[in-house]
């Protein structure tokens, strides 16, 4: 442990607008800012999942107005099969990137992960201050694709080669499309790397006196170890983009083979190979999956036991479960592959840790549900979201059995039971703990108490709507509906029709939940009860500074840590909490383990 | 507003298990002979799969309604067992469940995958292309004749860029836009994509493989009954790939060869 935080970060309270709201090196701005960017980015993903959705259940069905958005992608305001590609792919993109990786972990992180240390600001402010902006410009690239040439790319958030890196023959967006998309790519895996470096320092090196590691909140090293395979995993993925930009720009062929025909035309690559991308991407691609839904582990656990008066049954086993899952999503990433043409024997190799992966899942969910037991629940919007996010955890984990296994992979590769799979536990999932995260945040960041009533009814009717809509999209893929069709004309799909008509009512259903929520943000944001410096009585350091936290977060008097994190429900002390800047004497020997 | 939640947990759970119970949407129906395993491997782990997912909604469900009113006086109680049962209880049920899956789900992969092709397999080439799949039979010679990427030409109906002029082994080669097969016969399937990344998926046939541009690769099967199954596209390949599909037909041995016949005349 080291106390640098007194003399490593100094800078003072800035007075220009400038660089207090928009050019800001403040953490606490930063994680706004980012919060701000993934809220932007939820409403054009999910805008673009109804008009997804609306044509895959009536594919004749004008939307009006959608024709401003492409005259030629929308004509009369009816889908294309391209533009419906199209957009499916910016939803994907959108989403995985710039919500699910960006809230839960830049803007939460951001803003809390110094607090909780006890630090006054991250080691690199300006490189966190680029981090955001340059996240941010690749948002602005990849939105800007839908204005250039023949819109943006339709290859889908994983852009196979060689569709992806053969140009505009390969279909629309597929030159300037891809590559807006992979420059936008480059550039967020820049902020990310960014974000990572400054995380990975302040853990390290910024912790207060008296936090040691074991006392961070489980928040603090979800982001930790959030931010380790950051910096490994989008170090990969950047170079990917690159050659593929390349190959677009340059003349090369790092993923175009020799001898491909397109339009009677054989086209000017050769040497390339193909699996290379996929291999790359997946490298990235299947611990970016932990990357969205790791720090909502952190933020559930640390909103439960808030909100259950007790500590976990064992912090120190949550941290390993979570350390374990982070190492083990390196050696998984192959079961994306199983029928991709990879060597079969190597399907085996990567199954075996795919199912092992399983074992610390269900050590966290047992860990969640044996806390629980006994436990003192309070029912507010916060706990409720983080209860949702174990259920939905659950219903996504178990359907990864079958996805972990090559031979049933053969029946259920690139259907909607894949879709159904990741987006319960990648986004649903971590969709509720950002949710859960905002609700239990909020207060502290801006100083007012959301509404509890349309909390509520925001949670119940996601709850209701998210499985709705995605537990039929398993029945669709046992089915053997395939996933990325704009419309269902196979004989064996047409009577799987009605089920889509189902889920559309039931997206747009939760859509409109979602607009309760803005509601609920924009009112409270304006109108919102004050609220206290501690309202959940917490015990962790956000909760031990002043609402909203001044900007050197802590005052004059920097902290100093004497417990655990979560000190609740303890045997003779003063009230059912302890702080972990309270000097009370605690007569518990499971501390300072 | 704890046990209204704790209700609707438990209604999903069950409704989410009675189409899977009931068999509303089952599997497509099994064709081949290496199905088998790979239905009873689907069905073991279904079993698993939804033991636990019940098991974990309805504990969740059970603990959210009893404590989060805790009764008058009630002291923060502990797990029996602690974290280190529950450990243990992970390891050896789970741990045990995903070995056994990884074990049995092993043999269904390799009686795909990891086994050759018997050598009295009939040769049929597949190539996938912008947005159809057309195939090729070998002819009389039992020899496919090379593919010239340059002599490709849809316009001119030369899907496989044949050159019958100068290749005798192409000069009987059979290109057609179905797959027929005779029945009870082990099919070597050849996978040859012109373009960019395609898949060759026929439910009923438990097969499913990628095409790869630049590497050539073959699955073979067996299909077991008389009947018209659809071949589907399952990687995305550009605007059309919702709508590349083609038809497996497969015959009795006497329909397939009254069908080659007119399929040689025709070329």
């Amino acid at each position: 442990m080291h106390d640098m935080s007194a003399h490593a970060v100094q800078h003072g309270a800035p007075t220009s607008f400038i660089r207090k709201h928009v050019f800001s090196t403040d953490h606490k701005v930063i994680g706004k800012q980012y919060y701000a960017l993934a809220l932007a980015a939820a409403l054009v993903g999910m805008v673009l999942s109804w008009i997804m959705r609306i044509h895959l259940g009536w594919g004749s069905f004008a939307i009006p107005g959608l024709h401003l958005l492409s005259s030629t992608g929308a004509p009369g305001n009816v889908l294309t099969p391209e533009y419906y590609l199209q957009l499916m792919t910016m939803h994907g993109t959108i989403m995985v990137f710039f919500v699910l990786t960006t809230a839960p972990f830049a803007a939460f992180g951001n803003f809390f992960l110094p607090i909780q240390t006890g630090a006054e600001d991250m080691p690199f402010p300006h490189f966190n201050m680029m981090s955001f902006w340059v996240t941010f410009a690749g948002f602005l690239v990849l939105v800007a694709s839908f204005f250039v040439g023949d819109g943006p790319t339709l290859g889908g958030w994983t852009q196979y080669a060689p569709l992806s890196a053969i140009g505009s023959v390969g279909g629309p967006g597929e030159g300037m499309g891809v590559v807006f998309w992979a420059s936008s790519i480059a550039l967020f895996c820049i902020g990310q790397l960014l974000g990572s470096l400054n995380f990975i320092t302040t853990t390290l090196d910024m912790r207060c006196k008296g936090m040691s590691l074991m006392r961070l909140p489980l928040s603090a090293w979800a982001w930790f170890i959030t931010s380790v395979m950051g910096l490994t995993a989008f170090a990969v993925l950047m170079p990917a983009c690159i050659l593929l930009i390349l190959d677009h720009v340059a003349g090369t062929s790092f993923f175009v083979p020799s001898n491909l025909v397109i339009n009677d035309q054989v086209l000017p690559h050769s040497g390339g190979s193909t699996l290379l991308w996929q291999h790359l991407f997946w490298f990235f691609g299947h611990p970016e999956v932990y990357i969205a839904i790791v720090p909502g582990l952190g933020i559930v656990s640390h909103v439960l036991i808030t909100n259950m008066r007790r500590p976990m049954l064992s912090h120190r086993v949550l941290i390993y479960s979570m350390a374990a899952l982070a190492a083990l999503s390196y050696m998984v990433y192959g079961h994306h592959m199983f029928v991709s043409g990879m060597n079969p024997v190597s399907a085996l190799a990567f199954s075996f840790p795919t199912l092992v992966i399983t074992i610390p899942s269900t050590i966290v969910v047992l860990i969640w549900l044996g806390s629980l037991y006994g436990s003192k629940l309070r029912i507010n919007s916060a706990s409720l979201f983080a209860l949702g996010f174990i259920s939905m955890f659950i219903s996504g984990g178990v359907s990864g059995f079958f996805l972990a296994q090559p031979s049933i992979d053969i029946m259920l590769h690139a259907t909607y039971f894949v879709v159904g799979h990741f987006h319960l536990v990648m986004g649903v999932a971590a969709m509720f703990g950002i949710f859960a995260g905002t609700y239990f945040w909020f207060p502290k960041m801006t100083g007012r108490m959301m509404n509890e009533t349309l909390g509520k009814v925001h949670f119940i009717m996601s709850f209701i709507g998210a499985y709705c809509i995605f537990m039929p999209f398993h029945y669709l893929g046992i089915a053997g509906n395939v996933r990325r069709y704009q419309a269902f004309t196979d004989d064996y799909l047409i009577p799987l029709i009605p089920v889509h008509k189902f889920i559309t009512i039931a997206a747009l259903f939760t859509g409109l939940a979602q607009l309760i929520f803005v509601y609920n943000l924009i009112y409270s944001r304006l109108k919102g009860a004050p609220a206290t410096d501690n309202p959940w009585q917490g015990t962790s350091l956000e909760w031990s500074t002043a609402t909203p936290p001044p900007h050197n977060n802590f005052g004059d008097t920097m902290p100093v840590v004497y417990h655990d994190p979560y000190q609740y429900s303890v045997e003779g002390a003063s009230s059912d909490f302890i702080m972990q800047t309270s000097p009370e004497k605690v007569i518990n020997p499971k501390e300072e383990k | 507003m704890a046990k209204i939640f704790a209700v609707i947990i438990i209604l999903i759970a069950i409704a989410s298990a009675v189409p899977i119970v009931m068999h509303m949407w089952p599997l497509p129906q099994d064709i081949s002979t290496h199905g088998q395993l790979i239905d009873e491997q689907y069905a073991d782990t279904m079993l698993e799969a939804g033991i636990s997912f019940l098991a974990s909604q309805f504990l969740l469900a059970f603990f959210i309604w009893r404590f989060s009113v805790p009764k008058p006086g009630e002291k923060i109680k502990s797990f029996p067992g602690g974290a280190a049962g529950l450990v243990a209880a992970a390891f050896l049920l789970v741990g045990t469940e995903v070995l056994a899956l990884g074990v049995f789900g092993s043999k269904a992969w390799a009686s795909v995958y990891l086994t050759p092709p018997a050598a009295n397999a009939m040769p049929v080439q597949i190539q996938a292309g912008q947005f159809a799949f057309y195939f090729r039979y070998p002819g009389p010679d039992g020899t496919f004749g090379p593919i010239h990427p340059e002599q490709i030409s849809e316009a001119n109906a030369n899907f496989f860029g044949l050159d019958t002029t100068h290749d005798q082994d192409s000069k009987d080669d059979i290109v057609t836009a179905e797959l027929a097969i005779p029945v009870n016969k082990e099919i070597h399937l050849l996978m040859h994509s012109k373009d960019v990344s395609h898949s060759f998926f026929v439910p009923e046939l438990r097969i499913h493989q990628d095409f790869v541009p630049g590497l050539d690769l073959s699955v073979h099967f067996t299909a077991t009954k008389i009947g018209r199954y659809e071949i589907v596209c399952t990687q995305l390949c550009g605007l059309g790939h919702y709508n590349m599909k083609a038809y497996l037909n497969v015959k009795s041995q006497e329909d397939y060869d009254t069908w080659i016949k007119q399929q040689a005349a025709l070329q």
